[in-house]
């Protein structure tokens, strides 16, 4: 498949036999991880005699192998049906390659979670790294991407590097690197603290745990649209999948403060990426940003299912493990959502800054529809998925006075809180998308010219839009279908089976009685809106509407002379709450005298602390180092020599002394 | 019999070593090339011995190669060079004289430090031998490093080949195949090393590395 994009460049079908056949595939795996799941999960394994000579390639598919694999895969399939809409409405101006990229790219992705042993799974995943690299790349015209890709490109060799050493300590005392092995041999205690911090770092590194983060809303946004999409919705979850994998799986028994370092960066993580977030002019940036706060939560999930675990409750840690789970799925669905909407609003009016959009809800009104629904999952608004996910999630965090340390009963509610905190700003984050890029008038000529988006897309997009409203008020069916793989890392499911469980019932057995039923919410829902709507219109609607003749300026043909409400003034008081003291953010007004004609500027800088406290001191230690090795690079034959001697002496003496 | 057959072995391999340290003292080119051809003599009568006392024909033709590559053509080679470009006949030290001796004899106590240990079964001859040869290997090394001169330091880079060649009829076993390669190896690199020479020569005027080395842009 990637030769048929190889070959793109001359035959112009090329591009629907790639997206078509990367669909096909994708759907065809994906049917087969939900048959899998369907049918209890049983592990299947195979070695094949590629890779190294005496370690081969073993491959294994249980059942979190395959709830994964259905999640990436069918990420591939919306993906591919809406980048065939994308590139051929980009055609023109495209840029680099992506056909012969895109397929390896989710070829990668399938083989990290099918992956039995630590070299196989390196491989996969730095395959998986380069490829999604090189899709940044393929916008390398742009002015922003080089730069971004060379963070990308040092974030993830720094996450490869992580993982490396920390399958390197956990298989040192056996030296066989397959899973099995790994399972089986528990490793020492210190190798598992060590591993587990190293295997944080380097799969958070690439999911975008806050301070790891700084790559995710340079390189996400920077790759052509539904790259974008797979990169946020699906490849953060490779890294989940990582996480879990070794968490939970490998390592065996947990101590309860590794699930207290993921609580704590997963609510910094939540909250700082929704600050950000809310910061943000640039659409698919404040998309990205809005993916590290998901992973907050999911994290968050995970730190609650390992700490439950440690402490003996599976049932709780089931419960938890499911949110995670049920957060994955959701997210993916709802971020590739809005990254789809972004790349329809990008291709229609060409530009992703909030600044100059506006009022695409008359003149896209399918996409801003789907855009809408995304939205409202994404702020956690019943009855659609984002909340049901939420919801699992708080039950786990209010089961936390089952907790034997006292440290973690008291700080679990404070990660709560934060969390709380992380989904009210993201519901404004979002208010604030949708209203200034959808609602409201045009910013700019390119606004008022927008036209709706072909059919593939809108295809692509309505699949994962429908699926989110689905979920949200059936959630329980999906949750029955990954219990499998639940199951198998904290040996207890959510659901208790002894009590009837009506399907569309959602009714955890740890979560103190507490509910939820979609199907009821729905109608609620829908009957308050019907009664909310006949009343609007009977009282509001037939009311004369005065209005001012002139109007202001507001009837004028030039957008740009519109005055209203813009999305830095929409985040203006959450800046000034939150960001003036974590980002330094200031407002400068720039007023001229009076009588002079030059308009009053408003500016507003703010800096990133993580660039601040981790990233800026590094790059100077770097840059220190390198120039100080640079005399290395201008000495004269005879040292080069007398340097190899040298070290080949101290080699000789260390051999000789270790023999005594 | 077997007696005599190690002492021989022993003594001549101990005369390549001593040749090594003859190497390092040299002042002048033509009889650092003399002390050079006395080591690769010392070398051929090593393995015609071993040839002899171990009833190993093959190690004869290793004598041969060594007699007459390392003996004759390349001392010859490189005196007809010397005379031929005029070359300054003195070898300016980088390191000085004394220093180089005790550089040496401390390399000499590493490797017998090092090897004796690690071959603490392999026969008494196979083990004296590799000591031998290693020390050999590092004093060629030595030598280049100490060197300003670029005639030494390709007599420097023999050496060091020497020091392998003695390793290799020492210890019994070496396919023959090994041995031809080393020994066309070392023509290689004598004769790429004759034409770096004339190049250097013709180019910067002079053998000297301090000098030549004035010659790269980067360096200070």
């Amino acid at each position: 498949m990637a030769v048929t994009g190889v070959a793109a460049k001359r035959f112009p079908q090329a591009s629907g036999i790639v997206y078509g056949g990367t669909a096909a595939a994708c759907a065809l795996v994906a049917l087969w991880a939900v048959l899998r799941l369907g049918g209890g999960g049983a592990a299947d394994t195979l070695v094949l005699p590629v890779g190294l000579p005496w370690i081969q390639a073993h491959l294994r598919a249980d059942a979190l192998s395959a709830f994964f694999l259905l999640v990436v895969n069918f990420g591939g399939v919306t993906a591919s049906l809406f980048g065939w809409g994308y590139e051929r409405a980009h055609r023109d101006h495209h840029g680099g390659p992506v056909l012969p990229l895109y397929p390896l790219f989710l070829a990668g992705m399938n083989m990290v979670l099918i992956a039995d042993d630590a070299f196989s799974f390196l491989v996969s995943w730095e395959f998986m790294s380069l490829a999604s690299w090189l899709l940044v790349l393929s916008t390398h015209r742009e002015p922003e991407t080089p730069r971004a890709a060379r963070i990308y490109l040092i974030m993830a060799s720094f996450g490869t590097a992580c993982l490396l050493l920390a399958f390197g300590l956990l298989a040192t005392d056996h030296g066989d690197y397959s899973f099995d092995a790994i399972r089986s041999h528990a490793p020492s205690a210190t190798a598992a603290a060590l591993g587990v911090i190293l295997v944080l770092m380097g799969a958070g590194s690439k999911a975008g745990v806050v301070p790891l983060h700084v790559w995710l809303p340079l390189a996400h946004p920077a790759a052509p649209s539904h790259v974008s999409a797979l990169m946020s919705g699906v490849m953060t979850k490779v890294a989940v999948y990582a996480m879990i994998r070794v968490l939970f799986d490998l390592l065996g028994e947990p101590d309860w403060w590794w699930g207290g370092i993921m609580l704590a960066f997963g609510a910094v993580t939540a909250v700082m990426g929704v600050l950000y977030a809310l910061m943000q002019d640039d659409l698919k940036k404040l998309l990205a940003y809005s993916t590290v706060e998901n992973i907050g939560a999911i994290v968050i999930a995970l730190g609650l299912a390992l700490v439950f675990k440690a402490s003996h409750t599976p049932v709780i840690a089931a419960l938890a493990l499911a949110a995670a789970l049920l957060h994955v799925v959701n997210h993916s669905l709802f971020k590739s959502l809005l990254f789809y909407t972004a790349g329809a609003v990008l291709t229609a009016t060409g530009t992703r800054d909030l600044n100059r959009l506006g009022g695409l809800i008359h003149k896209m009104p399918t996409t801003a529809f789907l855009a809408l629904i995304g939205a409202a999952a994404i702020s956690a608004l019943p009855p659609l998925n984002g909340f049901v996910g939420e919801w699992l999630l708080f039950q786990a965090i209010l089961n936390a006075p089952a907790l034997p340390e006292w440290s973690l009963k008291i700080g679990i509610a404070v990660v709560g809180a934060l969390l709380a905190l992380a989904a009210a700003l993201a519901a404004a984050c979002f208010v604030r998308l949708y209203g200034t890029a959808f609602l409201g008038r045009p910013r700019s000529f390119a606004a008022e010219e927008a036209r709706e988006v072909g059919w593939a897309m809108r295809l692509g997009m309505a699949v994962p839009a429908l699926l989110c409203v689905v979920l949200g008020v059936l959630p329980t069916p999906i949750i029955r279908l990954f219990e499998p793989a639940v199951r198998l890392m904290v040996e207890a499911g959510p659901f208790d089976d002894r009590a009837y469980q009506p399907w569309f019932w959602l009714a955890p057995t740890s979560a103190i009685g507490n509910s939820y039923n979609g199907l009821i919410l729905l109608a609620v829902i829908a009957l308050l809106s019907i009664l909310l709507v006949v009343v609007i219109h009977r009282r509001a609607s037939d009311r004369v509407r005065w209005s001012i003749p002139w109007g202001c300026g507001f009837e004028g043909p030039d957008p740009a002379a519109v005055t209203q409400y813009t999305p830095s003034s929409f985040g203006q008081p959450i800046r000034r709450a939150f960001g003036s003291t974590v980002f330094r953010a200031r407002d400068h007004v720039d007023m001229p005298e009076p009588g002079d004609t030059r308009p009053a500027r408003l500016s507003v800088t703010w800096t990133d602390p993580a660039w601040v406290a981790f990233f800026a001191p590094i790059g100077k230690v770097v840059d220190w180092l390198a120039d100080r090795a640079n005399v290395l690079q201008y000495m004269t034959i005879r040292r080069y020599l007398t340097l190899m001697f040298l070290a080949l002496v101290l080699l000789l003496v260390m051999v000789a002394v270790t023999q005594q | 019999m077997i007696d005599l057959g190690y002492d021989a072995a022993h003594m001549l391999g101990a005369v390549v070593l001593l040749m090594s340290f003859a190497l390092l003292y040299q002042r002048r080119l033509f009889s650092l090339l003399r002390v050079f051809t006395l080591q690769a003599l010392a070398l051929t009568a090593t393995a015609a011995w071993q040839a002899f006392s171990h009833g190993e024909p093959h190690l004869y033709i290793t004598a041969l190669l060594t007699l007459s590559l390392k003996a004759i053509v390349m001392p010859v080679a490189l005196h007809r060079i010397i005379v031929k470009m005029n070359i300054h006949r003195t070898i300016e030290p980088a390191l000085s004289i004394g220093l180089t001796m005790v550089a040496g004899v401390s390399l000499v106590t590493l490797s017998i430090l090092l090897v004796l240990p690690v071959t603490a079964d392999a026969t008494a001859l196979t083990r004296e031998n590799l000591a031998l040869s290693l020390s050999v290997v590092l004093l060629g090394l030595l030598m280049m490093i100490s060197r300003r001169n670029a005639v030494s330091q390709v007599v420097g880079f023999m050496s060091i080949e020497n020091g392998l060649i003695l390793a290799a009829v020492g210890v019994a076993g070496m396919p023959l195949v090994v041995e031809m390669s080393i020994a066309f190896s070392v023509m290689v690199a004598f004769i790429i090393f004759g034409i770096f020479l004339f190049h250097i020569r013709e180019r910067f005027d002079t053998l000297d590395m301090q000098k030549i080395e004035s010659f790269r842009g980067e360096s200070d």
